[in-house]
């Protein structure tokens, strides 16, 4: 564990009880997160990466959900075993938490100011003047204008772009140092997708907040995150910096994430590769590696094993067979 | 295949001077599509993309006659949507199909497949049952399923395969021309690459024309022979794809190409950004003049009082802005 490291998660396993059986939504992830750098967890849904994301606040429902095994260490304490109350210290103050659906996960009923004060209800040494100071001025750090009036509007009359704003301003406002991003930008246009993603590089900057942002959109994880985590099937399948991710991209999973996106200066006569197939069942998830039914380079092994975690660089991790020292040498194609 | 120049082609759809507003309220008119007039060419790909609220889909429905347009004409094949009898109205149903943005919403749950394959044909063509299985079958292995799906009903499939099942009614009919509104936003990324390649494949093969409406630029320019921008219920530009993508013209096409994520590090910090003040001002009641004017960073006197006109700058390059002149 290095100095730096704020959270630190290991071997992560997180199941949900359904009528159908145990949902193995999690299976062994572990990665930790530094103090100030921002951290991108990519992949399709049903992956795992909001779940993981949720249970670093403990806000996955349990019941269903349970912890099989595995850490979750803030500042070296152990999240998994607290209890409902601590946990309320730690949400919004310690770690803050931007959902995906600003539409949705605001209450219609409170207005935007009482909403971004609540974050201090388990906080009561906070005078009720500073509260409001401090939700004024996180209001006008996001870029909300006319803060006085806004403080005392409701959620409706507000459009989505400034919704996230609130949003933002909610997870930042108890001055936390992470904050988790889950898809905060999958329901704005692209041109509120830009201004939000300027803001929270800018805030970052600005506080010095860690960031977790959960996303399925590479072009996303390309212009803002520091370090990559690829999550297939409840596992992680590779994770480094995001030029190692992007130009030495080491599983054939995330090779083909990057072929299937059209680019833009990709001819039209080009086709794209998709990744045959779908994810796997995660009722009866496979005993080798979750992509093995995919992979066009699949070997027995890879069917039979989870193949274990090789560096290929420094801080840059694959878990895939094809970098096994006795695998046979395969380059893997970019169009 | 050999592309045609464009003055060989003919237009499939002419969509002129189309208006569709709704009421609101009592005084509010929502101008969803506001004068809007384009073609689409025989055998192209006409992508249509824009922010939410831009009136994009409302122009898919018009064209497939899901909205009445509340003035203007659209033109199919020479027959204009104003002047028909039954009997066209059903022809035009056979020839014009649309794919849908939700997979989820737009399968009727309580049919199986067979029954939602099954229905056009069985209006159109008069088709036997044991005809009908044989052709629901056909279209499942052309869209990539298998004739063990036929028995099943839509809850039983993932966002892909429904999506893949609203394709194959879309086809059921042999249809010339798909309005695909938004055919893949609804997908993982790997399962819209397998789509996309689909669509591009049938369209060669059953010589289609699409209308795509979409809302991801980088897909589009993947899939588009021409391009409409449309803001706020107008067009602000048409061009050829590479044309538009190699000289945007219009401020607002400018800022949104710019503001495409790409999946690059190193592009994607070296990128110039043309970031746009505020957000896309309510559709209800709209001041006169341009739209995009409120947000637009060369936005002049003039922008606010007179609403520019769509002008051809030679090519079929049209774009709406006084400063391109």
């Amino acid at each position: 564990m290095s100095e730096s490291s704020l959270l630190k998660i290991e071997d992560l396993t997180f199941s949900f009880r359904t009528y159908g059986g145990v949902v193995k939504a999690v299976r062994g992830v572990s990665f930790e997160v530094n103090a100030g750098e921002t951290v991108g967890i990519v992949g399709e849904s049903g992956c795992g990466k909001s779940v993981t994301a949720q249970c670093i606040l403990k806000l996955n429902p349990e019941p269903p959900g349970f912890f099989e095994k595995g850490s979750i260490q803030y500042h070296g304490e152990e999240i998994i075993t607290k209890s409902d109350k601590e946990m309320r210290k730690i949400r919004g103050m310690e770690i803050g938490f931007i959902f995906q659906d600003p539409m949705t996960s605001l209450n219609p009923t409170m207005r935007i100011g009482k909403q971004i004060e609540e974050v201090f209800a388990s906080h009561p040494e906070i005078s009720k003047k500073e509260r409001k100071e401090r939700a004024i001025e996180i209001l006008k750090m996001v870029g909300i204008n006319d803060v006085e009036r806004r403080y005392m509007q409701y959620p409706h009359e507000l459009s989505g772009g400034m919704k996230q704003r609130v949003m933002i301003a909610r997870a930042l406002v108890g001055n936390p140092s992470i904050v988790i991003a889950d898809e905060p930008t999958t329901s704005l246009d692209v041109t509120i997708e830009a201004q939000i993603l300027d803001l929270l590089k800018k805030l970052q900057k600005e506080l010095g907040t860690a960031i977790i942002f959960i996303t399925h959109d590479l072009g996303v994880i390309a212009k803002l995150c520091d370090r990559v985590v690829v999550m297939y099937g409840g596992k992680i399948v590779e994770s480094g910096m995001v030029r190692d991710i992007f130009y030495q991209t080491g599983h054939p999973y995330t090779n083909g994430l990057l072929n299937s996106v059209p680019r833009l200066d990709l001819s039209r006569d080009v086709k794209l590769v998709p990744i045959q197939g779908t994810p796997p069942d995660l009722f009866s998830p496979p005993v080798g590696c979750p992509f093995a039914a995919r992979c066009e380079y699949a070997m027995k092994v890879c069917r039979e094993e989870m193949p274990p975690e090789f560096e290929l660089s420094e801080g840059h991790y694959c878990a895939c067979w094809l970098r096994h020292p006795n695998a046979p040498e395969i380059q893997l194609t970019r169009f | 295949m050999m592309k045609k120049p464009i003055s060989e082609k003919d237009p499939l759809v002419q969509v002129k001077d189309v208006c569709k507003y709704f009421q609101v309220s009592k005084k509010g008119i929502l101008k969803a599509v506001d004068h809007v007039s384009f073609d689409i060419y025989r055998g192209e790909t006409l992508g249509l993309v824009g922010e939410s609220g831009c009136g994009k889909s409302t122009i898919g429905r018009c064209i497939v006659r899901l909205h009445e347009p509340t003035s203007g004409e659209i033109i199919y094949d020479g027959i204009s949507s104003r002047k028909t009898g039954r009997e066209e109205q059903l022809n035009f149903c056979r020839k014009v199909q649309m794919i849908f943005q939700n997979p989820y919403s737009s399968l009727n749950s309580r049919m199986t497949v067979k029954e939602i394959i099954g229905e056009g044909m069985r209006i159109h063509y008069k088709y036997s049952d044991a005809e009908i299985e044989q052709k629901v079958e056909q279209l499942l292995k052309i869209v990539g399923l298998n004739r063990d799906h036929m028995s099943r009903f839509p809850h039983e499939f993932s966002g892909g395969q429904r999506q893949r099942i609203g394709i194959a009614r879309a086809l059921a009919v042999n249809p010339e021309f798909i309005v695909c509104d938004e055919p893949i936003s609804a997908l993982d990324v790997s399962i819209q690459a397998q789509v996309i390649n689909m669509l591009k494949e049938l369209q060669e093969e059953l010589h289609l024309t699409y209308l795509f409406i979409a809302h991801d630029l980088s897909v589009v320019k993947y899939i588009s022979d021409r391009i409409v921008v449309m803001y706020l219920g107008t067009i602000v530009e048409i061009s050829e794809t590479e044309e538009l993508f190699s000289n945007p013209i219009h401020p607002y096409t400018r800022s949104l190409l710019s503001a495409i994520p790409v999946a690059d590090p190193d592009l994607s910090s070296a990128r110039q950004r043309i970031m746009l003040k505020g957000e896309i001002p309510s559709p209800i009641n709209l001041k006169p003049g341009c739209h995009f004017a409120e947000r637009c960073p060369e936005a002049e006197e003039r922008c606010f009082q007179e609403s520019p006109k769509l002008c051809d700058r030679g090519d079929g390059h049209c774009v709406a802005c006084h400063h391109a002149v």
